[in-house]
Formats: structure tokens, sequence, C-alpha cells
């Protein structure tokens, strides 16, 4: 029943996001969409439900904006100074990193977010390994590729999704 | 008051189209797929959330739609990269030659012995 | 003041255009074409502005949604799983 709601509400959002407008012609016929897609995909949609919106999650959710917003304003800074250059400056690799988050959801923010900073771009997750293409390799091993890339995100995605 | 948003929306949309610029320029320079979708991906999202966001400033009405389509850009940029990265290293592109290192050809070769053994 | 806007992108359009004809292989074409929807959104959300059109914003963000659709079709169709 709570993944229900949650799935209902997220719709129902995204409905009015879309739609802009306040009618209650346009609410009205949100609603029944969100119903019928909360009806068909509520199981795949959400594992925890009502449980996603909790107060503690919301703040770190919109704390988070704020520090993400800010560490890719610095990645575009960094692509855009590498790209101006005559000669570019290019170190590139993929790296391992480790990641101590388990559920899907959280990997897929961490992994957005990664893309999104400076020179990484997430390739592929293996389990609990992150596959990173990096535009200026600093280090290859493992423990250290983590506190150059990830440790900033993780700490607060924790707070978000578990 | 209202002059001050409408100035500051002109700033954000200039710095957009001049990142989206760079974007183009540095999918044309960087030497290859992998560090070309580093400058398409990262250079273009900032740039169109960027202009997009200053047209929502600029004329006001319309702030909550420029919000959600920056906010979908922000979303979608990154996992369609992520699958087009993933997609050309499978594929058989290889990294540049003048790599440093490549962990995810062993991982690679690890998964698929996994997969032929079960 | 917004027709230096659309300059600029149109020049930036361009430049991401020639890595589309050059190629060399296909996925360097795709991520070209990625970078061209990105650019084209934001290009028609000007055009709204430009025109004072609300309809335009629409029809940015519709293509925004199919742009992201092809691209992760065609990254599937890469990796071999279509």
């Amino acid at each position: 029943m709570s993944r229900f709601i949650f799935s209902f509400i997220i719709y129902f959002a995204l409905w009015v996001g879309f739609t802009t407008s306040l009618n209650g012609q346009e609410l009205f016929a949100g609603g029944l969409v969100a119903l019928i897609m909360a009806l068909l995909t509520a199981k795949e949609f959400s594992e925890e439900g009502l449980e996603n919106l909790t107060p503690h999650k919301i703040f770190y959710a919109f704390l988070y904006m704020f520090v993400f917003l800010w560490e890719m304003v610095k990645a575009n800074v960094d692509v855009a100074k590498r790209v101006v250059q005559p000669k570019i400056p290019l170190n590139p690799g993929i790296v391992e990193v480790p990641t101590q988050l388990k559920s899907n959801p959280a990997k897929l923010a961490l992994a957005n977010s990664i893309t999104l900073t400076p020179g990484t771009l997430t390739v592929d997750i293996i389990e609990d390994k992150l596959y990173i293409h990096w535009i200026d390799v600093k280090s290859e091993d493992p423990k250290k590729t983590f506190e150059h890339i990830s440790s900033t995100f993780e700490k607060y995605i924790k707070e978000i999704f578990e | 008051m209202m002059d001050i948003i409408e100035i500051i929306g002109y700033i954000l949309a200039s710095v957009g189209v001049l990142f989206l610029f760079l974007g183009g320029l540095g999918i044309l320079r960087m030497p290859d797929v992998y560090n070309r979708m580093q400058a398409g991906t990262k250079a273009t999202t900032l740039g169109a959330v960027g202009t997009i966001m200053g047209v929502g400033l600029i004329h006001p009405e319309w702030f909550f739609k420029t919000l959600i389509i920056s906010l979908f850009i922000l979303l979608s940029n990154p996992i369609s990269s992520h699958a087009l990265a993933r997609g050309s290293y499978r594929s058989g592109i290889k990294l540049w030659q003048k790599k440093k290192i490549d962990a995810y050809k062993n991982a690679l070769k690890k998964e698929k012995e996994k997969n032929e053994a079960a | 003041m917004i027709y230096i806007f659309l300059g600029v992108i149109v020049l930036g359009a361009i430049l991401a255009s020639v890595r589309f004809l050059l190629g060399p292989t296909s996925s360097d074409r795709v991520v070209a074409l990625d970078t061209l929807t990105t650019m084209t959104t934001a290009f028609m959300v000007l055009l709204g502005l430009l025109f004072n059109r609300y309809i335009y914003i629409d029809v940015a963000l519709i293509y925004g949604v199919l742009g992201f659709i092809g691209v992760l079709t065609i990254a599937r169709y890469l990796e071999g799983g279509l």
C-alpha cells in the first residue's frame, strides 16, 4: 500500500509538472492517469514506498542539490579550461572505485553525480565496484580513487537513500 | 527588483550558451570517444541548464516549466552518456593509445569467465 | 541579445556537426548527436523567448525526451542487446 501511494504521489507530481496548470479538468485527468500507472507499476517503481519521504531524507536531498551544483560548475570550468588550450592536457584511463552503497537507486544516484563532476565518467557498475573513465588519472589504487572521486557524494547519498 | 532578476537571467543564459559552444569545440578537438563524451556531456549539460534557467528568469511565468526541463536534462544526460560509454566499450572501441590504466578490461574478462562457468 | 545567443549555439552546433560527419566510428557520431540534441533543446527554449510563444517550451521538452530515448536505443544497439 505504501508503495502504491508513493508511486501515485510521484506520478501525479510529474503530471502537474509537465502540464504546469492547476485547471480542474487537467488535475482530474492527471489523477486518473497517475492512478492507473500506480496500479500497474507500483511493484516495480519502488521498494521502500513512503519511507522515501521522511523529513530527514528530504533535508539531505535538498542539501545535496547545492553540493552537487557546486561540484558540477567546477567540473565544467575544468573541462572548458582543457578544451580551449592549444594542446589539450590529457592523462586518461579507466579506474576502479569501490562503493559501500547497497541499493540500486543509491548506486544510480552516485553514478550520475560522478558523471557530472570533474573529469570523470561512469562506464559501468559491476556489483560493488564502479568503473570510471578519468580524464586526468591521479592514482590507480582503488582506495585513493575513492578519496578523489566519490567520498564527498557517498556521505550524502547514504543519508538520502539508506 | 524585476530588472535585477532579468539581468541575472541574461548573465546565466550567456554563460550557458558559452558552455554549449565549448561543448561543441570539445567534441571536435578531443582525441577519442571517451574523452569526447566528457566534453560533450558535461559542458552541454551545464550549458543547456544555464540557458534554460536563464530564460525562465527573464520570463518568470515560464519559470516552473523551465525548471522541469532543466531537471530532466540534469537527470537524463549522465544516463545517456553512461549508456553510450558502456555500449562503445563493449562494441570493441579501445581507449586512446596514450591511456594510463584500464581496469575495466580485466573486470569484463572476469565477468565473461563467470558467465561461461555458470 | 537573443540573436547573439542563438548565433553562439549555432557555431557550437556546427563544430559538433563536423565531428558528426568526420566520425570515425559510429560511437563518435552518436556522441555528437547527443550533444546536438541538448543544444537543440536549449535553442528551442531561446526561440520561444524570441517569439514570445509558450508552445516552443513544450516542443523543447518533448524533443529532449525523445532524443534521450533515441540515444539510449542506439547505445543498447551498440552494446549488442537489441
